[in-house]
């Protein structure tokens, strides 16, 4: 296939993808760009080249070990729901942009550790991305028929694609000076190309299986006649098993460290929710991808058993071997796309860290805070941009000095050691409260040391060909420092051998540190804030790990500088806003503080931004549990605040009822006066009949006022009660007595016959103004015509009942508890007003109450309404 | 001669303002009740209104409401006649398109006189 042509495929590819990115950004509140299955295919960004092509050399040439890559996510991921989740939810409460941040956020916004990850990171990547443009530039040559290495840079395609990497990653990767911010046109375009790469390997599978060979089983009989073919297929007793079990642990820890997939896990997650469907998916997806994988490796090794062909360009040379040029140019585009998926999203996060957690703390922040807004963001995002093209044109330039002769499975893994290195300082982050900064920074020192000399250096060796002592007989020719048999352990191979031995004493030194020093409070109580996330999730700024005071006016400045007055302003005044501060307030409390450290850690780190911030305020030491009981104590006022408040209101409405039911025989007073007062030619006979309502009225406002003082002297519990040894049926008969008048009048016959006499402790004149209340209330309410009420007494081992029944309508179930409120009428009233004031059950409960007695309403059958009260028999 | 619906479920007030208009020589309607006053008004169609708010069942502002709704009805005038007095309640009133609200307790010859506006 001629150059030209490939490399205008090449172009119009990387015009569609650029096309669906601006697409994106544009659109980036469409339902296409936030989705579950964007999230989870964007995860995908983890199947790169090295998938395309080394897995299947490496299971050319060492069988199913490649597995180990796909199984430990595999394992992992289920756990997410969890553990992935309580890492975002820090994460944006924190608005962390990058590994870096996250692990120096959680040491105490330590400036050098975050500087150190961010260095292990790119040391641990670049190579990485050199080794994606290597692939690029081999298959390229493959495809085109080239020789595999191109003589010089202006011949080289591959510079000119990375070129052009570097300006989409730098343009759709600093839209936003604030790098928490979402990358929806890049994750988009990478989600588009994790199902081209899928769908083209799995059409190339098929190709192979099916094809070229008939079926799976045809494969197998073939290549398993092939020497070596039973040793690879093992997994080699206890020795490989343990090989198995830390190849699959690292892997597990590169799903989750990977710079690049932090930038998507974490950093690019829209929702929490979009984990749900990764734990399924994206194993299933991993799953797809490794189908054929074996296969097709199979299937070269039959093919070409007799030729010089890299093992890890099988599933480029099988169709062009049978000249299938097309299916070959499918595939060339399908790793393409896994390799510049990662190039992107890999510089992409690397250039966050180097800008925020290595250039601008280290080099910039004098200049920062001195500088204007506009040009501040401007240089943060030409630091991005720049470190975008440096790190492109440095992996390239790696790829054209090193890595031209290694397989790809090689340096992937050891970018997974080296990114391991992390893994201790991060999980135990996580998930112990004792880790310190200083055991963090010395344990991934010391690991990665190990991972140098255990790794790196005689990896490094061994490509350059020199047959040297230090590899066969250890440094120093002592036997017990050979870099891959150290301290004489032999079971593992290299890659293992040195993740097991740097993990070790990384994990050992993080550990022994830690127990040891104990770091200041500021790292303790971000410790605690990782740790036990939940319970300070809901806190947001009132969780401020420090106390202190800053004037607003410095803190707006520092602010402005970085964002601009526009959203300065904004922020502030939404936070003035939601906690109720007066806009005019001099003094920023923590929370303020708080608020404008996170404020600007998505744009220049935490690190920085905490320098910054503390550089206008004066911090005292505060402990987290002491925030937690201050907010406690808030909290609780707050409560009692609300309890005041409704209190309160429920004074303000009896206060309102109090003066309508004034008002109103008021109003019959006034409106009737003021006639007796104008109109001298008034009847003799309707003067006499305006002046007894006038006095009828006056006697009701004095009996409501009456009354409510009695109820208030009642509940307050200053009326004394004068609890003496009385008859009831004497009180009973009393009571009788006092509205017998009143039955008369309503024809209303009062059946007494069921009470017996029993002696007990009450007030005599409050338990007969409790039954005059229930009796006239029976009476009213009874039915007009023969009506009757019936009083009888029950009386119990420890209380008396004494229960009044009419045989009127009866009391509506919603009334049956409220009839007893102040100034409750119930619904079902006559038309005719009761002639009680409304608060004659209210204060008949409160008597009962006092006595420490009870009282209720029901319905009796088949008609009427019976109330009951008890009073207990002992004396309290 | 002008027609008048008092609705009030205070004896002695209707009394009074029974009185009044009487005397004025209007003719004079009266409701204990919104349910009563919504039936006198469809079959009298008075030309104003005095209505209370509350009132057990139906209360003033459905009673209102009422009226508004009905196309025979919502030329009627009406004047609240309350002791509800916060600013919310005028307003709800005033709201539904009652055309005066008058505080309890009142002036006879204030009321009288907004009536005899109202009707001119």
């Amino acid at each position: 296939m001629s150059s030209f042509l490939v490399i205008s495929i090449i172009l119009v590819y990387l015009g569609v993808i650029f096309y669906v990115a601006y697409w994106a950004e544009k659109n980036s509140k469409s339902k296409w760009v936030n989705n579950p299955y964007v999230y989870t295919l964007s995860l995908a960004v983890y199947c790169t080249a090295w998938t395309y092509y080394g897995s299947v050399g490496l299971a050319a040439t060492s069988g199913l070990k490649f597995l180990t890559i796909y199984l430990g996510p595999v394992i992992i991921i289920p756990t997410w729901i969890i553990l992935m989740r309580k890492i975002i939810r820090i994460s944006k409460g924190n608005k962390i942009s990058s590994l870096a941040d996250f692990i120096s956020l959680r040491y105490g916004n330590d400036r050098f550790l975050g500087a150190l990850v961010t260095i292990i990171c790119v040391l641990a990547i670049v190579p990485y991305i050199s080794l994606q443009l290597k692939a690029i530039s081999e298959t390229f040559n493959v495809i085109t028929n080239h020789n595999i290495v191109a003589n010089s840079i202006i011949n080289d395609t591959t510079f000119y694609i990375a070129i052009l990497l570097a300006i989409f990653a730098a343009f759709f990767g600093t839209q936003h000076t604030d790098a928490s911010e979402k990358h929806k046109g890049i994750i988009t375009a990478v989600a588009l190309e994790s199902i081209i790469k899928l769908i083209f390997f799995l059409v190339i599978g098929v190709y192979v299986t099916f094809y070229l060979f008939e079926g799976p089983s045809d494969i197998y009989e073939r290549a398993s006649v092939l020497p070596n073919f039973e040793i690879q297929q093992k997994i080699n007793g206890l020795e490989g098993g343990f090989n198995w079990f830390f190849l699959s642990l690292l892997s597990m820890i590169a799903i989750m460290l990977l710079p690049r997939q932090f930038q998507v896990t974490v950093v690019e997650n829209e929702r929490e929710k979009y984990l749900k469907k990764v734990t399924w998916l994206f194993p299933l997806y991993l799953l797809l991808f490794n189908i054929f994988v074996i296969f097709i490796a199979w299937g070269g090794n039959v093919v070409f058993q007799n030729q010089q062909v890299d093992a890890d360009l099988f599933t480029l040379m099988l169709p062009l071997q049978n000249g299938n040029e097309f299916l070959a140019l499918l595939v060339f585009l399908g790793g393409f796309s896994a390799a510049i998926s990662m190039v992107v999203i890999s510089t992409l996060a690397l250039s966050t860290m180097l800008s925020n957690n290595l250039i601008i703390p280290y080099g910039f922040l004098g200049k920062f805070s001195k500088g204007e807004s506009d040009e501040n963001t401007e240089s943060i995002k030409t630091i991005r941009r720049l470190a975008i093209f440096i790190l492109i044109i440095v992996a390239y330039f790696f790829y054209r000095s090193f890595t031209l002769d290694r397989s790809l499975v090689s340096i992937g893994l050891i970018s997974f050691v080296i990114i391991a290195q992390l893994a201790p300082s991060f999980f135990g982050g996580l998930f112990w409260r004792r880790g310190s900064s200083k055991g963090a920074i010395y344990g991934i020192i010391i690991g990665f040391l190990i991972t140098v000399y255990t790794l790196i250096i005689p990896f490094t060796i061994d490509s350059q060909l020199y047959s040297t002592s230090f590899i066969n007989e250890g440094l120093f020719g002592i036997n017990l420092l050979k870099p891959y048999e150290l301290f004489g352990l032999q079971i593992f191979e290299p890659v293992p051998h040195s993740f097991f031995w740097s993990l070790f004493f990384n994990v050992i030194v993080y550990s022994l540190i830690s127990v040891g020093t104990a770091g200041n409070y500021r790292e303790r109580n971000f410790a605690e804030m990782f740790v036990d996330n939940n319970k300070y999730a809901s806190l947001h700024e009132n969780a401020y790990v420090w106390k202190g005071e800053a004037y607003v006016k410095d803190i707006r400045k520092v602010l402005t500088r970085f964002l601009g007055e526009k959203r300065t302003e904004r922020a502030l005044k939404l936070f003035f806003m939601k906690y109720d501060i007066n806009e005019k307030t001099l003094f920023a409390d923590a929370r303020l503080v708080n608020f404008s450290e996170k404020l600007l850690t998505g744009s220049i780190g935490s690190a920085s931004s905490r320098i910054l911030i503390s550089s206008v305020v004066k911090e005292e030491e505060i402990s987290l549990p002491e925030v937690l009981n201050i907010l406690d104590e808030t909290q609780k006022a707050k409560e009692s605040n609300k309890e005041l408040q409704e209190r309160d209101k429920q004074k303000d409405d009896f206060l309102d009822t109090v003066a309508h039911e004034l008002k109103t025989p008021i109003t019959s007073i006034r409106a009737l006066s003021e006639i007796l007062l104008d109109d001298d030619e008034i009847e003799n006979e309707t003067k006499r009949k305006f002046l007894s309502s006038i006095l009828s009225e006056s006697e009701r406002v004095s009996r409501l006022i009456n009354n409510i003082l009695d109820l208030e002297k009642l509940a307050a519990g200053n009326e004394k009660l004068e609890l003496v040894e009385n008859s009831i049926k004497n009180t009973i008969q009393k009571s009788i007595d006092a509205v017998r008048q009143l039955a008369n009048n309503n024809q209303v016959y009062i059946n007494d016959e069921g009470v017996q006499d029993f002696k007990l402790f009450y007030d005599d004149d409050r338990i007969q103004q409790v039954i005059i209340n229930l009796l006239s209330n029976a009476i009213k309410f009874s039915s007009n015509k023969n009506g009757k009420v019936y009083i009888f007494t029950v009386i119990d081992k420890n209380v008396i009942e004494v229960l009044v029944e009419d045989n009127g309508k009866g009391i509506e179930g919603d009334d049956l508890i409220s009839i007893f409120n102040k100034f409750y009428q119930a619904k079902n009233q006559t038309i005719l007003k009761p002639i009680g004031s409304g608060l004659g059950l209210a204060i008949t409960k409160q008597i009962i109450k006092s006595h420490n007695g009870k009282i209720w309403a029901e319905n009796i059958k088949p008609l009427g309404a019976r109330l009951t009260f008890t009073l207990p028999i002992k004396r309290e | 001669m002008k027609k008048i619906l008092i609705v009030d479920d205070e004896p002695n007030i209707v009394m009074s303002l029974e009185y009044i208009f009487k005397k004025e020589n209007f003719e004079v309607f009266i409701a204990r009740d919104g349910a009563e006053a919504i039936e006198i008004a469809e079959n009298n169609i008075p030309d104003i209104i005095l209505l209370d708010i509350m009132m057990p069942n139906v209360d003033g502002y459905q009673v209102l409401s009422y009226l508004k709704q009905s196309q025979n009805l919502n030329e009627i005038k009406v004047i609240f006649l309350s002791a509800k007095n916060k600013l919310s309640d005028i307003e709800l009133g005033l709201q539904l398109g009652a055309d005066k609200y008058i505080a309890k307790p009142f002036s006879t010859k204030k009321l009288m006189k907004e009536v005899k506006e109202l009707l001119k």
